[in-house]
């Protein structure tokens, strides 16, 4: 319907207007721009001493990268040296020792070439290592929890979106995750994923029938990302579920019908009707989760504190960590706008890919 | 005779699932709520069995009176309880007065700050919460000492740093806006051409008629209020105007007892719990419009 708007005078607009307005202004556009400049100083929040402006050197500490190629350890007469653990290389003050310029460098990554390929060792030295690797288990966090979420969502709805008695009472049911406090949440998921009593571990072990099944879930680096992956769908994907339900009940109807005349199974009416029908939601989806997974800091913050061996450690935590308990807000917005850059992109992406697919 | 057999059999299926599907969802509040009433080492006890999700014999509010005396929760209740209720009404207030400019009145710029409010949905609030504290470091706040009025600087440690900057909320506009829209024009027409103004209109027309967009409202910046984390971590450090949910994090960090902590839990999940479900038909029709709509 289209809704006929009276002319009405620019101050009645101001004054509906401008209270939200103001307050966007001020709390969400200046904070930016402030960022912005603070960014190239070394601003921190309580500090006698005056504000210095100091150039580029947050993105410079932030970004500096360098990859290195390092060489096995070899003895006296050329053979590389091998212990227990195999191939032997020099240690990283070593290796920095000989490239001058590479002082305040630390290892971010290293990766090793097998033994056909000369046995030698990739190292990626960054001035703020964490960065770059708080930006990868950011992504990882990201790759890990956004087929999950979406996935049980989308399964959810149609679950709920079925005639069936009691579907009232089952969506309340996944909906009550979501408006569960994330700290709550992630405490009560501290206690499930507790390697010795935890329940997960105790149901594993009487699944597996082996009194030593079940991993240190939270204590373990290969493990820890994922389970606060798990912890997250599980909280959120009754969101997601309500969207797509929506999107469900505004196909219409004869769409099925027709398909069905036409022979399809359920299957076949879910990828030829369903999907298609969902196009729209399917992206608003993705595209929400995904900003969503990217501000990830409460659940690290209190089930794993960043650990162990920082696996956890997302950008948030890391710009939290910087701006906040360290009080170098010049570094802290330097992370924070590379990062907003980093999504923002992300999302131009997004939608020009969108595009693209609509084009055809 | 036959598909009317195989229809009863997928429905008990689907019943089947669905209800499993459903413990998995509640399986983990459950266990929260009902260790709750248990002692220390019941809550250990049988956690690979149903036993853990059921009442112990000997259930006691033991623990609900240990948080209470041990822990300031009361204070950090009312404080909670002040915040989230100052955010609701000015919530409502300033979100639909601007969603009412946007849906029922004709200016220029309009279609411009439309964009911009439906940009700013998806931003996650982490992402801007950085350069928000080095901002409210600095802003003035004025207070009446010896019967004069002075400034301080900085709104750390405080209720008003936990509320005005999350008055403006872009998802509330939205969902406002999609409401206003939708109200057919005939209902304030008769009231434009009695000459009444805009003022009149959106008091005495649009708002009244709008009572489930409102209480999603609430329930949305409720909730969003309520669960706040990293904001008051960073800017409240004392104990005078810590919410809850820093609260709990701190009691979590301190205490061994499992039964104490669930008992925490419960208190502070209960209020959210309950304000969603005396609402949650108007709330799942509006959320669930968004994403369709937009």
């Amino acid at each position: 319907m289209k809704t006929r708007l009276g002319h009405e005078h620019p101050l009645a607009v101001a004054l509906f207007a401008s209270p939200a307005v103001l307050l966007f202004l001020l709390f969400v556009a200046l904070p930016m721009l402030l960022a912005a400049g603070a960014t190239l100083t070394n601003h921190r929040l309580m500090s006698p001493e005056p504000t210095r402006f100091i150039g580029l050197d947050n993105y410079r500490r932030l970004l500096a990268l360098d990859v290195l190629v390092v060489d096995p350890l070899t003895d006296a007469q050329g053979a590389v040296v091998r212990d227990e653990e195999g191939v032997r290389y020099p240690t990283w003050r070593q290796v920095r020792s000989e490239h001058p310029g590479l002082e305040s460098y630390r290892e971010a990554f290293r990766v090793e070439l097998g033994e056909a390929l000369g046995g030698r060792r990739i190292v990626l030295a960054a001035t703020d290592p964490l960065f770059y690797r708080s930006l990868i288990n950011t992504f990882l966090f990201a790759v890990l929890v956004l087929p999950l979420q979406c996935g049980v969502a989308l399964g959810l709805a149609v679950l709920v979106n079925q005639k069936i008695r009691g579907r009232i009472v089952f969506r309340t049911m996944y909906f009550a995750p979501v408006v569960t406090s994330m700290v709550v949440a992630s405490i009560v998921w501290a206690f499930m994923l507790n390697t010795d009593r935890g329940m997960l571990n105790e149901l594993l072990r009487g699944l597996l029938h082996d009194p030593d099944a079940g991993p240190d879930w939270l204590g373990d680096s290969r493990y820890a990302l994922p389970a606060i992956a798990l912890m997250s769908a599980w909280q959120g994907a009754g969101f997601q579920m309500l969207v797509f339900l929506a999107g469900l009940q505004s196909i219409s109807p004869e769409l099925y019908e027709a398909a069905t005349l036409m022979g399809a199974n359920s299957w076949q009416r879910f990828v030829h009707v369903t999907l298609p029908g969902l196009r729209n939601t399917i992206i608003f989806v993705l595209v929400s989760t995904t900003l969503l997974a990217f501000g990830l800091f409460t659940q690290v913050d209190v089930m794993t504190s960043g650990g162990p061996l920082d696996s956890t450690t997302t950008v948030v935590y890391h710009a939290v960590r910087s701006g906040f308990k360290e009080q170098d807000v010049g570094y802290g917005s330097t992370i924070t706008l590379v990062f907003f850059t980093v999504v923002l992109g992300l999302s131009v992406l997004q939608r020009m890919l969108v595009a693209k697919g609509e084009k055809k | 005779m036959r598909t009317h057999i195989r229809t009863r059999l997928r429905d008990t299926l689907l019943f089947c699932a669905m209800a499993a599907i459903g413990l998995v969802f509640v399986a983990p509040l459950l266990f929260m709520f009902i260790s709750s009433f248990k002692d220390d080492a019941a809550v250990f006890a049988n956690l690979d069995r149903w036993s853990a999700y059921l009442p112990a014999a000997d259930w006691s509010l033991r623990n609900y009176t240990a948080v209470f005396e041990k822990s300031d929760l009361p204070s950090f209740l009312l404080n909670s309880a002040v915040i989230a209720a100052l955010t609701v009404a000015g919530g409502i207030l300033v979100n639909s007065m601007l969603a009412f400019a946007l849906a029922r009145m004709r200016w220029r710029g309009r279609q411009l700050v439309l964009a911009l409010v439906v940009a700013m949905v998806i931003v996650p609030f982490e992402v801007i919460a950085i350069p928000l504290l080095s901002l409210v470091a600095r802003l003035p706040w004025p207070a009446i000492e010896h019967g004069q009025l002075v400034l301080h600087m900085g709104w750390f440690n405080s209720l008003h740093v936990q509320v005005i900057p999350f008055l403006a909320n872009a998802f509330c506009v939205f969902l406002f806006y999609q409401f206003f829209r939708d109200i057919p024009p005939e209902l304030d027409e008769a009231a434009r051409m009695d000459g009444a103004g805009p003022w009149t209109i959106y008091a005495r027309i649009i708002m009244p008629n709008s009572g489930p967009v409102i209480a999603t409202a609430a329930i949305v910046l409720f909730i969003s209020a309520w669960n706040q984390y990293l904001w008051p971590i960073m800017v409240v450090q004392g104990e005078a105007f810590r919410p809850v949910q820093p609260g709990i994090q701190q009691f979590f960090g301190r205490t061994n007892s499992w039964g104490q902590i669930m008992a925490y839990a419960s208190v502070i999940t209960l209020p959210v719990l309950a304000v969603f479900l005396a609402f949650q038909r108007q709330f799942v029709a509006s959320v669930a419009g968004t994403g369709v709509k937009g």
